[in-house]
């Protein structure tokens, strides 16, 4: 019973990380959390579902395609919206994304209606391996290391690739990274493309165990908040485990106290860590601008 | 002139003979309107008032104190079921309940509000995003709340309002524009007021900068859970009011996308701003409405039914509503910030100068 509840909290909390991190990629560079994050990757599984089922493509260009779409919406957003918000406080930008979402909610909703979906997916839920008392199944492994492998791909980006750099420098200081010759702007169009497509991969991971519909991602976008506060919005190896934690602790709570009321427990996890501990688990310091 | 000499002028709720006159003026409009119009408009009067209440409530707190909420779903949602369950369990007349309600709601808004005492923009809204997503997933599992199916408002009567029960059965709109027109009256006027007090000023101090604020003496947790909980207060009322409107309450209508319609009101309206939080109120809940049977919209009706059939689906038609709510959103944040209030100030300004 525990194993398994520790599995299939892993195979959630992967993804809940890979949402954090796309939000905490965002947060560093924008100081925003980006609320139109779940509704971005839920419109790009879409195009996935679309690219598959609708032009009969093959899964790899169908994931493929969704991901280039992921990544030209970030950039949209980025340069359309947020770009030309006259004095951007924080308030704004937040309202931004809101309406953002909202645009997105819409629009799949006009194009797809309040159906219920079912993505193909190359691996499935059912083939199972037998672990002693516990059950693995090929689309958990699946995850666990999609998520994996995404994390390690990020991890030599942000230390080896000059664009990775270039986006931690501005993370720091956008002044002096522009006085350095970086673009900043460019920079951060980049990175709202990379977070976007971070966040379409949870969502086509996603869509497989959920049925994929325009309210997809509205629950998971919250355990990504989550996710992101528990391990610290300004650190993206805190957003991860975060994510990790919080898969577990969320099904042990389901397995153990109340199925019923498991989505309370991502939002008393937000409390308490802000109440606590703002700055989260892992994340070193807590600025406070005045 | 708006030459003020003494300190009274200033807290003075109404300036001039003339605004008295106007005032007076309004409460006959608003008592006479009712009797001119059609049932249906006396039903969006009510929705309106009932929006506006909101609007004024969340305005307090995003547009006077500078906290951002994401979670007034919640307290919507508190306030509607609960005035229904104390009245249809433990037998409350109406208006007991509806308080009973809304101080609860004001009792949650107090526990949001100390978190926000460490928290800031972002964070806060996480937090009270969380609040509201918790709140309506207890309701629609939880039993007594009617769980999924939702609860019926009980039928209210004029004395039902302060005894227990009594003759005259309140159903009509007009019947019901009577009662929660002067309940929004009231409470516009005492947001009015309360702004011109010091608890008006300390939030506004708040806004512009909390830590000036706490220099100059303002008890942060004092004023910034007072803040969240008159905020509300005002919510868990006009929630109260809803359920009696639609009649009907289920856990679903108090989604995340209502809490982002409430912050569009205040948006549009014009943050910090009374007279706004009524444009706002107003002007919305008619877009709503008119939105909400798009395709019966002259011409643009029968364009976007042609579209739909062709490029996107006739039965998610009604989603164009929040297309245009998310656009209106963005477009007012980047063009004027300031809202339909900003708008009125610039064109006041443009014409009492109006050759030069």
């Amino acid at each position: 019973m525990f194993l398994q509840l520790l599995i299939s909290g892993l195979s959630f909390g992967s993804l809940y990380a890979l949402i954090a991190l796309a939000m905490v990629i965002i947060y560093k560079t924008s100081e925003v959390p980006n609320f139109a994050q779940g509704e971005m990757a839920m419109i790009s599984t879409f195009i996935a579902y679309t690219l598959l089922e609708v032009s009969g493509q093959s899964f790899a260009i169908s994931f493929i395609g969704a991901l280039i779409f992921a990544a030209v919406l970030g950039v949209f957003l980025e340069f359309t919206f947020l770009r030309r918000a006259k004095d951007p406080n924080i308030l704004s930008l937040i309202l931004i994304t809101l309406g953002f979402e909202m645009i997105l909610y819409g629009l799949a909703g006009w194009r797809w209606g309040a159906d219920q979906r079912y993505l193909p997916f190359p691996v499935s839920d059912f083939d199972i391996i037998n672990l002693g008392t516990a059950v693995f199944s090929y689309l958990n492994i699946a995850t666990l290391l999609t998520a994996l492998i995404l994390m390690f791909i990020l991890f030599l980006f942000f230390r080896y690739t000059k664009v990775g750099i270039a986006m931690k420098a501005t993370q720091q200081n956008p002044m002096a990274a522009r006085i350095n010759g970086i673009r900043t702007h460019r920079i951060l169009s980049i990175t709202w493309a990379l977070s976007s497509l971070i966040g379409a991969v949870a969502g086509i991971l996603l869509a497989p165990i959920a049925t994929l519909d325009p309210n997809l991602m509205l629950d998971p976008l919250l355990k990504g908040f989550a996710s992101a506060v528990l391990g610290g919005m300004t650190s993206l190896v805190g957003a991860a485990l975060g994510g990790y934690i919080l898969g577990i602790i969320e099904n042990l709570f389901g397995g153990y106290v109340s199925v019923e009321f498991k989505s309370v427990v991502a939002f008393m996890i937000i409390v308490l860590v802000l109440c606590f501990k703002p700055s989260g688990l892992f994340a070193r310091h807590y600025v406070r601008r005045v | 002139m708006d030459m003020k000499r003494d300190y009274y002028e200033d807290i003075q709720l109404l300036e001039s003979k003339v605004v008295w006159f106007w005032f007076l003026m309004l409460i006959a409009s608003l008592i006479i309107l009712p009797f001119l119009i059609p049932n249906y408009y006396i039903y969006i009067a009510n929705y309106m008032a009932i929006n506006v209440i909101v609007s004024l409530g969340l305005n307090i707190l995003v547009g006077y104190t500078g906290q951002i909420s994401l979670g007034h779903a919640g307290f919507f949602a508190i306030g509607a079921f609960l005035t229904v369950l104390s009245m249809a369990k433990l037998h409350l007349p109406f208006l007991p309940a509806l308080l009973l309600a809304a101080l609860t709601a004001a009792l949650f808004g107090f526990i949001l509000g100390l978190p926000a005492l460490r928290l800031e923009g972002p964070y806060l809204a996480i937090a009270t995003l969380g609040f509201s997503l918790a709140i309506t997933h207890v309701i629609g599992r939880w039993q007594i709340f009617g769980g999924r199916m939702g609860l019926e408002a009980p039928s209210l009567t004029l004395q039902g309002l302060f005894f227990s029960d009594g003759p005259y059965t309140l159903e009509s709109d007009r019947q019901l524009y009577f009662l929660i027109i002067p309940i929004a009256f009231f409470l516009t006027m005492a947001a009015r007021n309360l702004m011109k007090t010091k608890v008006g000023r300390a939030f506004i101090a708040i806004r512009d900068s909390e830590i000036a604020a706490k220099t100059m003496g303002v008890n942060l947790l004092y004023y910034k859970t007072l803040a969240f909980a008159i905020s509300a207060f005002y919510t868990g009322i006009a929630g109260g009011l809803y359920a009696f409107l639609i009649g009907f309450i289920n856990p679903s209508a108090f989604s995340f996308i209502l809490s982002i319609y409430f912050l569009a009101f205040v948006i549009v309206g014009g943050l910090g701003s009374i007279f706004g939080s009524i444009m706002g109120g107003v002007v919305m809940t008619w877009l709503i409405l008119k939105l909400d049977k798009i395709q019966e919209l002259p011409y643009l009706g029968a364009t976007l039914m042609t579209f739909s059939e062709r490029w996107m689906s006739v039965t998610g038609l009604p989603n164009v509503s929040s297309i245009i709510f998310g656009l209106i959103i963005i477009l007012i944040v980047v063009f004027e910030p300031l809202g339909l209030y900003g708008f009125w100030i610039r064109t006041k300004i443009y014409w009492k100068t109006w050759p030069f």
